[in-house]
């Protein structure tokens, strides 16, 4: 049985309200935010009611020709849910974060307007049935976020924009070349359990290589995988919600997500292994989760040493994709949504930081723990999170990738995950520390330089903060991310 | 019966708009009212057309019973629908968006002049580009080519101003030895064949006099169609014009020499490979120099018409592709692509008339959004761009697309090359005023409510809208185009 309105009306949630927030007037502040929290609201409830259909095995799909053989197809497989769910939930608390942080500012009707689109693009992303459809809203992601990374309008953020457009639309142009070309040589670009390239990867093995370091390239621009990366930590002199949502949902995780639909439903898992491209592709990523971490070390400025953690931590959903076995592959995609509440806290808790205390540098965090203890609470819990620290979310996704490198006969996997939870610990532990247990010192830092802190922004990280408890303490839960992972797993390694 | 039927709406396609032309000349003072009449009116004629050939297959008409091989065969198949769909679409937003740019509300002798002669000249173009689309001949073209050469100019210059009138000047002497060439390739044509009509000539295809014909042709239409190198009148006379004259211009005008050349590559003269790869190479040549210049030039309309030649050069990458397994697809590609950016590029033009309209200048550097920002005219002016650039679901991306399959089926990697470049190019170019759409640091006042929007500025964003959306009936659009296989046959 295939139903067909859900998903559109899932998708229509954020895009439908795009051109009512360009069009409302700038002053329309309190009706701006009542249609954003309701979009955001109901589609939580659309998509709360959509994974339980979908988890009793109902299948829904819509789809239409655009071009000759070429349709525009969405449809809602578990492992779009895993995606959707993450991104419905966090919109809306990143909506009530944004109504707080732009009280005020300017050009809110343009923000929440790209914003809406942004999460309408990767909800598409989310729900592409195929990697036509995938690169129609991969784009269309670019178009959307470009705007919210240039917000400030000054000269720095536009010469940031500037080489985010450069790298995220040539990353895009090349996925169009990768896509097209599976398109001539596949027939079909169609997503589906277990792939379609069996019978091209054994007639000719070189061109399906090429064709997967092409498309791995093109989604490695926004995934940020080494020598790809360097938009993401420029891209910082985004607004604190901004950052948040690239961060935790949209770009790279669109990135990552393009590589696991690739790998397991356009190739397959086993003609990837028998390629012998995933190999690369881990090693890639463990590259990439190493030198994130490293240059994380010397950043001062807080928003980029989150830019590079999240450059190695967004790596681990390809390691684990990349390792080819079923345990770590529960790990990755467990990773997916634990790293994107782990990373949403961080910089919402930035965000306060700085809009609050002027803080905007990790040397001038000393004593701020006391000054801010909720905000600085949260930002904790999520950077022990991130360490590995059991049994917050991080160290159920960290477990899985270890056990998953074991079972696959990757030692060297512990070693890297141990290296980089190290130097996770090393790049975390003196920001908590300087927080807590350093003295402001001077009087001067003691009197407030910012603005007051509202519950609009004091209680998201608080909320995402007790998401990554709730996403690590009870992972075993009916219904938790490790569970629906399991669920999609079981469904990719079938085969 | 039918026969009665098809001959009114195809002959009346043509002839509706040289009345009009006519009309308004006489009765200057409704010009506005009967230009729209006539446009409304072409647009009922080619709907009709369309009905009748979108299930019935191609419609023939012998104008006066004078058929082939001597008479005025006009033919429209689906290629020739979507074109004539293309004319009354654009030039009918183009015209309410004239509406206000030559309106009375602008006193002067200069706006005066400009409002008496616009609709006469544009209804005369539009006769002339929808019997191009229509013509069987090569006489009757180079009739339609003159009368679109002629109105063409009178554009050019309507403004009166003294970089207009150089600029034009220019323009008439590459639009006449366009014009000679191709009236000498006629003659040879006919000396050799004996016949004007394509399917008289097609059987002569090959022959030495015949390929001396083809080659004064193709200068003569690369000459108008402004493809590389042959592009020096191009910038100077599309940015001096008016902006719903440049809009025409751009997107309309030179879509008509190129669908000629299309024509004649495909039903008469098949000429080969070679030629093919060189018309390719120049419109490589046409998408870095265009895009270069786009880089460096200061200011907007200019920026916007050397994106023209850039454009134009990315669609005649599809000739290289011709006689390869990937030539319908790639032919398909230009004929999106043409379409594309006549609907973008006029939506731009009118733009980038209005902004200049409101800010009192067209330079890129010192746009902002100032306190007389015009919103909605730089947003159209972006969404176009999002068409230009090729990204989805734009027409301009399906066209892309399937230019670039094509060149892939042919297993020709190095038109993809050129096709990803000239994507990367407009991207850098397009991005200059685009950029500074969005920067308001410089503002001196601060920048809050949204004011400095126009009704005016609802053709060009109608235009923009329509260009970024039409990527999702990009198969429908297929599908007409092939009605009557002007490709030939599907393989």
């Amino acid at each position: 049985m295939e139903f067909t309105l859900l998903p559109l009306a899932i998708l229509f949630t954020s895009l439908g309200i795009v051109p009512l927030l360009f069009a409302l007037p700038e002053r329309s502040a309190r009706l701006r935010t009542t249609i954003n929290l309701t979009a955001a609201a109901i589609k939580v409830g659309l998509v709360a009611w959509l994974s339980w259909r979908v988890s009793q095995g109902t299948i829904y799909g819509v789809g239409f020709e655009v071009l000759p053989g070429l349709a525009f197809k969405l449809q809602a497989d578990p492992l779009a849910i895993l995606f959707i769910a993450l991104s419905s939930i966090l919109w809306l608390i990143t909506t009530i974060y944004s109504v707080g942080y732009l009280e005020k500012g300017p050009h809110r009707a343009r923000f929440f307007g790209f914003f809406s689109l942004c999460v309408a693009a990767t909800v598409g992303i989310a729900m592409a049935g195929n990697l036509f459809t995938f690169l129609l809203f991969y784009e269309l992601l670019t178009i959307a976020t470009y705007p919210l990374v240039i917000h400030r309008g000054t000269a720095e953020a536009l010469r940031a924009g500037r080489i985010y457009l450069i790298y995220t639309l040539a990353g895009g142009l090349v996925l169009l070349v990768g896509t097209l070309w599976l398109w001539v040589m596949a027939g079909g670009t169609d997503f589906a359990a277990g792939g379609m390239m069996a019978d091209i990867a054994a007639a000719s093995p070189v061109q399906a290589t090429m064709l997967f370091v092409v498309l791995i390239a093109g989604l490695g621009v926004k995934a940020a995988l080494v020598p790809f990366h360097a938009w993401l930590p420029i891209a910082m002199v985004a607004p604190a919600p901004v950052s948040a949502l690239l961060h935790a949902v949209a770009v790279v995780k669109a990135g990552a997500f393009g590589i696991m639909r690739v790998v397991y439903e356009v190739f397959g898992i086993n003609v990837a292994v028998d390629l012998g491209v995933t190999l690369p592709l881990a090693i890639a990523a463990g590259i990439t989760i190493i030198y994130g971490s490293l240059r994380a070390l010397t950043q001062d400025d807080i928003k980029k040493r989150l830019a590079y953690s999240t450059v190695s931590q967004v790596s681990y959903i390809t390691l684990g994709v990349a390792l080819a076995n079923p345990i770590a592959a529960i790990g990755a995609l467990a990773h997916l949504i634990h790293q994107g509440l782990m990373k949403i806290t961080m910089f919402m808790a930035a965000g306060n930081l700085a809009e609050g205390l002027g803080v905007k540098t990790v040397s001038g965090m000393n004593g701020v723990g006391r000054r801010m203890p909720g905000t600085m609470l949260a930002f904790t819990l999520a950077a022990l999170a991130m360490i590995g620290l059991p049994p917050l979310a991080g160290f159920v996704s960290k477990w899985y990738l270890a056990s998953g490198g074991l079972d696959a006969g990757q030692g060297w996997v512990i070693a890297l995950l141990l290296g980089s939870s190290l130097l996770n610990a090393a790049y975390f532990l003196p920001m908590l520390h300087r927080a807590w247990f350093v003295d402001a010192g001077d009087a001067s830092a003691a009197r407030p330089v910012g603005r007051r802190i509202g519950w609009m922004l004091s209680a998201p990280p608080l909320v995402t903060a007790a998401l990554v408890l709730i996403a690590g303490g009870l992972a075993n839960a009916p219904f938790s991310p490790l569970e629906w992972t399991r669920f999609i797993v079981a469904i990719e390694y079938r085969e | 019966m039918t026969e009665i039927v098809s001959l009114d709406w195809l002959a009346l396609t043509v002839f509706v708009p040289l009345l009009g032309a006519v009309l308004s000349f006489l009765v200057p003072r409704i010009a506005p009212q009967i230009g729209l009449m006539t446009l409304a009116l072409a647009g009922l004629c080619v709907t009709m057309l369309a009905l009748q050939v979108i299930p019935g297959g191609p419609v023939i008409v012998a104008l006066g019973g004078w058929g082939a091989p001597l008479g005025l065969d006009l033919r429209a198949d689906g290629l020739a629908i979507i074109m004539l769909g293309m004319n009354v679409l654009v030039g009918g937003f183009v015209s309410l968006g004239a509406l206000d740019t030559f309106s009375a509300r602008h006193a002067g002798e200069e706006s005066a002049r400009m409002r008496r002669y616009f609709w006469p000249l544009w209804l005369l173009l539009l006769c002339g580009l929808n019997g191009a689309y229509l013509s069987t001949d090569i006489f009757n073209l180079y009739v339609m080519i003159e009368v679109i050469a002629l109105a063409a100019i009178g554009l050019t210059v309507l403004t009166g101003r003294l970089d207009a009138m150089r600029a034009g000047l220019e323009y008439m002497f590459a639009s006449m030895l366009g014009a000679l060439l191709f009236l000498m390739a006629v003659g040879l044509a006919y000396l050799q064949a004996g016949r004007l009509d394509f399917a008289g000539l097609a059987v002569h295809a090959g022959e030495p006099a015949m390929m001396l014909a083809f080659a004064l042709m193709l200068v003569g239409l690369a000459l108008k169609t402004a493809l590389f190198p042959l592009h020096f009148w191009l910038p100077n006379a599309h940015a001096s014009a008016s902006a719903p004259a440049s809009a025409l211009l751009s997107g309309l005008v030179l879509k008509a020499s190129l669908y000629i050349l299309l024509r004649f590559w495909v039903e008469i003269f098949g000429p080969g490979e070679r030629i093919g790869m060189l018309v390719g190479a120049m419109g490589t040549g046409a998408i870095i120099w265009g895009s270069v210049q786009a880089l460096r030039t200061q200011r907007l309309k200019l920026l916007v018409a050397w994106s023209t030649v850039a454009q134009i050069g990315l669609i005649c990458v599809a000739f290289a592709l011709a006689g390869t397994i990937g030539a319908q697809t790639a032919w398909q590609g230009a004929v999106l692509l043409m379409v594309a950016h006549a609907v973008a590029k006029a939506a731009m033009f009118l733009a980038a008339g209005r902004i200049a309209q409101e800010t009192g200048h067209d330079r890129i550097a010192d746009l902002d959004r100032s306190h007389l920002r015009p919103t909605l005219a730089q947003f159209a002016f972006a969404l176009a761009a999002i068409s230009l650039i090729g990204l989805p679901p734009s027409a301009g991306f399906a066209g892309k697309w399937l230019l670039m399959e094509g060149a892939m089926r042919a297993g020709a990697w190095i038109w993809v090359v050129v096709a990803m470049a000239g994507t990367l190019f407009s991207v850098a170019y397009l991005s200059r005023p685009l950029i500074g759409f969005l920067r308001f640091d410089r503002a001196p006042d601060p920048v809050g409510e949204h004011h400095g929007w126009a009704i005016a500025d609802a053709p060009p964003l109608m235009l923009a809208v329509i260009a970024v959306i039409s990527g999702l009936v990009a198969v429908q659009i297929i599908g007409v185009i092939s009605i009557g296989a002007p490709f030939g046959a599907v393989p």
